[in-house]
Parts: C-alpha cells; sequence; structure tokens
C-alpha cells in the first residue's frame, strides 16, 4: 500500500509543479496534497483506514487502462483535449481529472443505404424513419425513377475531429450520403445509373469524402459500393423487353449475315465454274478448228495434185454414202417432160419398195 | 489537539465544499455561459478545460459547441412546372452567440422548432419557384440518354434541358435566405442540403408510365433497326450474287467468243488456200448429215451423175 501511496504522490506533485509552471494566472485544483499530508501525519482509526484505502483503490484503478490493438484513447484533462494514448497499457491521472474516450480508429464501419442486412435490430434506429423505404428509390437526371441501394465503409481517422467536432457522426454521415448518393445519380441518366455503378461509387465516394472533411467529422470513408441499382419493379419489364429487343436485333442481323455468307461463296464457287467451263469451250473450240484445218489442210495438198480425179473420187464417195440412205429415188429421163403428175408424193413411199431392187442394182 | 484536529478537518471540508461549487469543467464539444442571478457575466467561456465561478451566485449553463444537425420534416411541394414532389432535407448548424442563444431559445427543442420555422418555408419557397429538373441535377453535365432515338422529340426534351441553376445553387440560395433569420438566435447555418426528392404517389405512378412507354419505343426502335439492318444485308447479298453471276457470265462469254474468234481465223487461214475446194468438200458433208430417208430423191438422167446411167458413150 506504502508503494502505490508514494508512486501517487509523486506524480501528484509533478503534476503540481507542471500546473504552477504553466503560469502564476492558473488556479490551484483542488489541493489534494495538503489533504493527503495531513492523513498522513495522523494516526487513524481503522474506520478511516478503510475509506482511505478504498479510496486509492478507486483513485489507483482508474490511473491505468488498456487500449486495444484497434484502438487509441483520446485523453480529456478536465474536459479539455490532452492527448492521444497508443494502443498497450497506459497511465493517467485518476477520474475527475483526466478521462479517457477509446476510439476505434482501425475499425472499418458500415453503413447500408436501401437495403438492410438481417442481424436483429442492429438498424431499429432506422426503422422508425418514416421515409427509409424510399432510401434507395431517387431521381435521376432525366427525371426517371431508379432503384439505387448502397453501402458506405468508412473508419475514423481522426478521433479527435470525430468526437469533438459534430455532435452526431453517424447521423451526419448517413444523410450525407444520402444527399451525395442522390446528386451525384440526379445528374446520370437512368442509362447510366444501370450500367455504370462503379463510376457513380467512386464520383460518390469522392463528393462524401470532401463532405466528410469539410464537416470535419474526422471520417474516411474508404468505399462505396453500388449494389444491383435497377429501375422500379412496374417499370422492369420494360427495361427487360429493351434488352431482349437488343438481343433480337443482333439475331436478325446474324442471321441475315449468315445467309449472306452461305449464299456468297457458293455463288463465287458457280461462277468459277462457269468460267472453267467457258475455257473448256474455247479449248475445245480452237483444238476442233486446228484440227479441222490440219485436215483440211492435209487433204487440200494431195487434191491440189490431182484435182479433177480427187473432185470427182470425192463427190461419188458422197453420193456412195448419201444415196443408199435416202427413202424414195426416182430416176427420169431427160427427156420426159411434166413428170409431176407422175409423182404423189404423198404415197411415194408405197411405191419405194418397187424402185428399191431396181435402183440398188443400178446404183452398184 | 483534538481540537486543532477538528478545527482543521471544518476548515477542510469547507475549502473542499467552496472548491467543489466553484470550479466547473468545459468539455472540447461545449461552451458555457455564466449567469449571475440570472444576468449574464462575461464573455462567454468557449476554451476547454476547468474553470472557476464564484459559488452559489454564479450559474453555468452549457450549450454544445460542435456541428449539429436539424432534420426537416419531408413535405409535398409542388415545382414550377407543376409536378407534385416530396422532398426531405436536412441542415448543419452550430451556435455561435451562446448569450444570444441562451437569451432567446435556451434550449434545443427550442432551437430545432426555429430553424423549422425558418428553413420549412425557405425551402418551399426555392423548390416552388424552379423546375424540378433544377432541383434534381447539378452541372449540365451530359448524359447518355436514349436521345438519338428520339428525333421526333415533342417540345422540349427534359435530358436536353439546360441547367440554369442546378441543385448546388438552389441549396446555397436556401441558405443564404434563411441564415440572417437566424442570427438573432446565435444559430449559425454551416448548410442545408436535400436529402431526397421524390415523386408523390400518383406522379410516380404516371412517371412509371411514361419509363414504360419510352422503353417499349426504345425496343420497338431496335426491332425495327434489327429488320433494316438484316434487309440490308439480304440485299446486299442479292446484289453480290447478282454481281458474281453476271461477271462470270461475261468472262465467260468473252472467253467463248476469243475462242471463236481463233477458230474463225484458223479456219479462215486453212480454207482461204482454196474456197471452191472448201465449199466443195462441206457440202459433201453437209449432204451426209442431212440427207435421210424421209428424203426423196429425183434425178434427172441429164444430170452429171447419172449421165452413165442412160449409156456410156459419154465416155
Amino acid at each position: 500500500m506504502n508503494w502505490d501511496w508514494d508512486k501517487l504522490r509523486e506524480k501528484q506533485e509533478q503534476y503540481e509543479q507542471k500546473r504552477s509552471g504553466g503560469g502564476p494566472g492558473v488556479p490551484r485544483p483542488p489541493q489534494i496534497d495538503e489533504l493527503l499530508n495531513r492523513f498522513k501525519n495522523f494516526k487513524f482509526p481503522g474506520g478511516i483506514l478503510l475509506i482511505v484505502v478504498l479510496f486509492f483503490l478507486f483513485f489507483g484503478s482508474s490511473i491505468f487502462f488498456t487500449v486495444g490493438i484497434d484502438e487509441v484513447g483520446v485523453i480529456q484533462r478536465f474536459g479539455k483535449y490532452s492527448r492521444i494514448s497508443q494502443p498497450g497499457l497506459n497511465f493517467k491521472l485518476p477520474a475527475g481529472v483526466e478521462n479517457v474516450t477509446k476510439v476505434k480508429i482501425k475499425r472499418v464501419y458500415k453503413e447500408e443505404f436501401g437495403f438492410e442486412t438481417v442481424k436483429g435490430y442492429d438498424n431499429a434506429r432506422f426503422s422508425n424513419d418514416n421515409t427509409d423505404t424510399g432510401a434507395a428509390l431517387m431521381l435521376t437526371g432525366d427525371l426517371n425513377v431508379a432503384v439505387v441501394p448502397w453501402i458506405v465503409q468508412y473508419r475514423i481517422s481522426d478521433p479527435y475531429n470525430y468526437l469533438f467536432k459534430v455532435e452526431d457522426v453517424r447521423s451526419i454521415l448517413r444523410d450525407m450520403a444520402e444527399a451525395t448518393m442522390r446528386t451525384v445519380v440526379g445528374d446520370r441518366s437512368i442509362n447510366e445509373v444501370i450500367s455504370k455503378r462503379e463510376e457513380i461509387a467512386v464520383a460518390a465516394r469522392k463528393r462524401l469524402q470532401d463532405e466528410m472533411i469539410q464537416a470535419e467529422t474526422g471520417i474516411h470513408i474508404v468505399t462505396i459500393e453500388m449494389k444491383k441499382t435497377n429501375v422500379p419493379e412496374p417499370v422492369q419489364p420494360s427495361f427487360n423487353e429493351v434488352n431482349e429487343a437488343v438481343q433480337e436485333k443482333e439475331q436478325m442481323i446474324y442471321k441475315a449475315r449468315e445467309g449472306y455468307n452461305k449464299a456468297i461463296p457458293a455463288a463465287r464457287g458457280e461462277a468459277l465454274r462457269l468460267v472453267k467451263d467457258a475455257e473448256g469451250f474455247a479449248l475445245d473450240r480452237v483444238n476442233r478448228a486446228l484440227g479441222d484445218a490440219a485436215r483440211f489442210t492435209s487433204v487440200y495438198k494431195e487434191y491440189a495434185k490431182a484435182k479433177d480425179v480427187t473432185e470427182k473420187r470425192l463427190y461419188l464417195e458422197a453420193m456412195g454414202d448419201i444415196l443408199p440412205r435416202l427413202g424414195a429415188k426416182f430416176i427420169i429421163d431427160a427427156d420426159q417432160k411434166n413428170v409431176l403428175p407422175l409423182l404423189n408424193m404423198d404415197t411415194t413411199r408405197s411405191i419405194v419398195p418397187a424402185i428399191k431392187s431396181l435402183q440398188e442394182g443400178g446404183v452398184k | 489537539m483534538n481540537k486543532v484536529k477538528g478545527i482543521a478537518a471544518v476548515v477542510l471540508a469547507g475549502v473542499m465544499f467552496v472548491l467543489l461549487t466553484s470550479a466547473y469543467i468545459v468539455d472540447e464539444t461545449e461552451q458555457v455561459v455564466i449567469t449571475q442571478f440570472g444576468r449574464v457575466v462575461g464573455e462567454p467561456v468557449v476554451s476547454p478545460g476547468l474553470n472557476f465561478k464564484v459559488p452559489f451566485i454564479q450559474k453555468a449553463t452549457y450549450f454544445p459547441k460542435n456541428l449539429q444537425e436539424w432534420d426537416g420534416d419531408p413535405g409535398q411541394v409542388p415545382t414550377r412546372d407543376k409536378t407534385f414532389i416530396w422532398v426531405d432535407t436536412f441542415a448543419r448548424w452550430k451556435i455561435v452567440d451562446p448569450v444570444k442563444y441562451f437569451q432567446t431559445v435556451n434550449n434545443m427543442v427550442t432551437a430545432l422548432g426555429r430553424l423549422d420555422d425558418i428553413i420549412d418555408p425557405a425551402v418551399r419557397n426555392f423548390l416552388t419557384s424552379f423546375r424540378l429538373v433544377e432541383s434534381v441535377r447539378n452541372s449540365d453535365r451530359p448524359m447518355d440518354t436514349f436521345e438519338e432515338f428520339s428525333d421526333e422529340s415533342e417540345g422540349l426534351q427534359e435530358s436536353q434541358y439546360r441547367i440554369k441553376v442546378g441543385r448546388s445553387e438552389i441549396t446555397r440560395r436556401i441558405m443564404v435566405q434563411a441564415q440572417p433569420k437566424l442570427e438573432p438566435f446565435g444559430i449559425e447555418l454551416v448548410d442545408v442540403k436535400i436529402k431526397r426528392i421524390n415523386y408523390v404517389e400518383k406522379v410516380r405512378d404516371a412517371v412509371y408510365g411514361r419509363m414504360i412507354a419510352e422503353r417499349r419505343q426504345i425496343a420497338e426502335k431496335y426491332r425495327a433497326e434489327g429488320k433494316g439492318e438484316a434487309s440490308n444485308i439480304q440485299g446486299d447479298k442479292e446484289k453480290e450474287l447478282q454481281l458474281i453471276r453476271s461477271e462470270a457470265y461475261r468472262k465467260a462469254e468473252e472467253i467463248k467468243g476469243e475462242a471463236d474468234a481463233k477458230a474463225t481465223q484458223i479456219y479462215a487461214l486453212a480454207y482461204g488456200a482454196d474456197p471452191e475446194f472448201y465449199s466443195f468438200l462441206k457440202t459433201m458433208d453437209v449432204y451426209r448429215t442431212v440427207l435421210d430417208k424421209s428424203g426423196t430423191l429425183v434425178l434427172s438422167t441429164d444430170s452429171e451423175f447419172m449421165k452413165y446411167f442412160k449409156s456410156s458413150k459419154g465416155l
């Protein structure tokens, strides 16, 4: 007990010195020192000793405190901000002189807007806010209605500002977050709100952070996360319809392209075939011509050597080929006039056999 | 000895009591007005720490020094373009003159009441005198809309509306209007913000209807575009096919023509040696192919072929 006592006294004396060194204008605090001296000099009966023991137990327990790993202690001396103590075991003057408030500066807090994670009655404070059904409902820049739920994650970056500058930091944060998000969304079209969530989150974070700094809340916005943004439920089918229409459009175009891709290469092949055919024809034609010409030239060479005889021969050979294949044949004497009445052109066939034997014998 | 001890204890107790009643602590978040029999004495204490006053006759009254919040009552307001909206505002304020504050409002409930009386009408005044877009939008930032579809825009499209004032400016003006009225209360308005703006329920339904119609129209545009593009591709296909086919035909005919020409040239060159002989030969060939048994031949005996038929005296 004596040890505690001495230590306390020492501390007290140091403190006194510090105080009096601060300036003559500073009034002395309650003169505990004198009181203590007196107590020390007296011989106490047991009852008073007990009171003293309790007294020092009380002060003793309030001079040291632990600060958790994720927090700092803000110490106020007579209400005035004094210092910040780091994690670990710390000492301060007894309660009544110095008070400590622990602030969790490492912890990341979360506020949800427009939806609620079910976890007991943690958010009950806000559910009695009769406007809360509309937290996510907001107007876009093209005066449409969008449903925008989001999360703000923040941590306390400046315990001094956090504790002393603003009455209700959480409430300001919530209201500011709503105002900020609406300002950001209010400058964007419904399409952007739905498709560019990331951009909105970044813009809102920056704006909210600026507001928080300006208001000296001591809060650092870690991140703003957008949940699924959408249009109000009654309007959703029509938005889906647009998506479907986009799909349909693409499908129609793809189908048409498919038809194109099917037909064109086939047609090109067909065209090539046509050209090849023509080339074949050309080769055939020219070769035939060359052949015919060669043959003629050869025949002609021989013919030129004995024109009359060859011509006769050729003529007779041809006649020999042709005449047997003919039908009715009539040989009429050159002196015979008016032969036509004798020839019934329609019935010639019937008389062919009669003449045939004669003619065959004749020609051969 | 005992007497001395007793007197000392009494004196000590007295000193302690006086000290305790004269000392007061001002927190970082507080400021204090000292009054003596109800009359304000000296300057308000704004710096935190331990302070002393005259015991018993002086009284310390505490007021918050930090930033306070005022949350407005949400209410319906018609805008200049006759749309009923539902507005929720909030403001931040602090007590800058605790003496005035002490004399005029004294407590938080009354203060908030005063703020209600002053800010709410200001908000109404301003929102009613602007179009809805002005309160919703903050800048002229170009937006990505489906504008390109609505060429046949009926009148001025909301999305094309150019913002003249914007939300920040409106709230600033509200603040500027409200601030002087709050000065007598020792209150400084830090800012006024619009927390929420929404359509009232009836208007909301109409707006939903409009949104649906708008989307339908956009969907139809997409479909029509799809059809158009498909037809276009179809047309391209037809055109390409015609081109390919006709080009092929042209090429083929050219090749054939060239071949014909070449053949003709070859024939002419060969047969040109003796056209008469060629015509003889060809005639024989033609006879061979043309004449068949359906033909009837009438030969005169004085023809070249039959000249030996009658007699052989010609020899």
